[in-house]
């Protein structure tokens, strides 16, 4: 019998192999993967660094174990060309492999922005550990930071990297950090915590260009103004990887299009993680990977089974001025009132029904994440 | 005593110090924190992740 095949060591990748374990021992399942296998934590590359914590120190568990732990074949930097579904069948750099089922745990690409200048092509990202790596080699010249985009690894990251001594700015085309998950209120709590640290924030303005200085870069912003930094850092948001799916024929909208069994347009292939547009939504984030990948597991064990979410707060690590939030979709018809105001700020997204259906905690509230999710109406 | 890892992020619970900022007293043991709890570093619930038996430790 022709094993699962799992494309993608993340998260998303080894939760389903590791969920599908505990329910079936025997199912034959190879693991593919471009990079090296091992098993570390994604949460941790954006504040890290202030722990002295090197790329090595986040492997949870190496590749070899893994593959041990959890009886499956591994095969590592290993690139898929092409998914033949017909003949159920992948051309990749360690050869054919045939699946009975294949699961699509492929992650998102960091949205670059095109910069003009001549040295725009220096701009760093960070999305696995190689990049961490990278990263670490970079810090170990620089003094002065830029970092493009205020959200969730933006700010993470400004946190990080002032704690541990740089000159950080953060650019970012919204009026206020985190815009894209709270209102300004919330999100403006964090303004001066991390300034007290040394971050100096730059909003409603964009980079434009960036050339070489005397000393590092320099930056042109949109606004006129400009900067100087050693390093430019850019973490303005995530693209779902597609191009492998679409090239086969397989339905791909801002994600991966799959239903609530987590099932492609095509029945034998399935998609979950960064990759995946879940009944209609795209959730890089850590909680939805967990529950998809759990549900996912039991389909692909043959039960009949659907991908439920319930409320999924998003921590914020920003030790400076905690965050957690369960945010709400863009389009969703609400208001959002303040519940309490303090060392921070407690708010509530309510509908026209009056349901509680988001909140927001910052500072000393974001400790009461799991007693506001339990009064979410979902 | 017991030490016991969050598989997403790799925080680590010891029972022996527990998580005096999180009301949580040294010596409680793993069975005994709250179903509703949290992974501080990367919101995993505990009932929503596998604690890892480490050895050795």
């Amino acid at each position: 019998m022709n094993p699962i095949i799992v494309l993608g060591s993340g998260l998303a990748g080894y939760t389903v192999v590791r969920e599908l374990r505990k329910l079936n021992r025997d199912i034959p399942i190879t693991l593919v993967s471009r990079d090296n296998g091992d098993y570390y934590s994604k949460p941790m590359l954006s504040n890290a660094f202030a722990q002295n914590k090197d790329a090595a120190k986040l492997v949870i568990t190496p590749a070899a174990e893994m593959a041990k732990q959890l009886g499956i074949a591994l095969l590592v930097e290993t690139e898929v060309h092409a998914i033949d579904r017909i003949g159920k069948q992948l051309d990749t750099t360690s050869g054919t492999l045939h699946y009975d089922k294949l699961v699509l745990a492929l992650g998102a690409d960091p949205i670059r922005i095109p910069l003009q200048g001549d040295v725009a092509n220096v701009v760093m990202s960070v999305n696995d550990l190689a990049d961490y790596a990278k990263l670490r080699v970079a810090l170990g010249k620089a003094k002065s930071i830029a970092i493009m985009g205020g959200g969730l690894i933006g700010c993470e990251f400004a946190n990080d990297l002032a704690v541990a001594g740089y000159a950080v700015s953060v650019i970012d085309p919204g009026l206020w950090p985190l815009a894209s998950l709270m209102p300004k209120q919330a999100g403006e709590q964090l303004l001066q915590p991390l300034a007290e640290l040394g971050v100096q924030w730059r909003f409603g303005t964009t980079v434009q260009r960036m050339d070489k200085a005397a000393v590092g870069y320099a930056l042109t912003l949109a606004d006129g103004s400009s900067l100087n930094a050693d390093l430019v850092l850019s973490a303005v948001g995530l693209r779902p990887r597609t191009q492998l799916a679409k090239d086969a024929g397989i339905t791909v909208n801002r994600g991966i299009v799959v239903d609530e069994r987590l099932c492609s347009s095509d029945d034998s292939i399935f998609a979950l993680g960064d990759c995946a547009e879940i009944a209609g939504k795209v959730q890089p984030f850590v909680l939805p990977i967990m529950h998809a990948g759990r549900a996912l597991a039991r389909v692909l064990n043959g039960e009949d089974a659907k991908v439920e979410f319930p409320a999924m707060p998003v921590v914020v690590k920003t030790p400076a001025h905690p965050v957690a939030v369960a945010p709400v979709a863009r389009d969703a018809v609400g208001v959002w009132q303040e519940l309490a105001a303090g060392q921070g700020v407690k708010m509530g997204f309510v509908d026209a029904l009056n349901n509680l259906t988001g909140f927001v905690l910052t500072g000393e509230y974001a400790g009461e994440r799991s007693e506001m999710a339990k009064r979410l109406a979902m | 005593m017991k030490v016991w890892q969050c598989v997403v992020c790799g925080f680590v619970y010891d029972e022996k110090v527990g998580l005096p900022e999180e009301g949580i007293k040294p010596g409680t043991a793993w069975a005994d924190i709250p179903n509703d709890w949290a992974c501080p570093d990367c919101g995993v619930a505990k009932a929503d992740f596998e604690m890892i038996e480490m050895v050795g430790v």
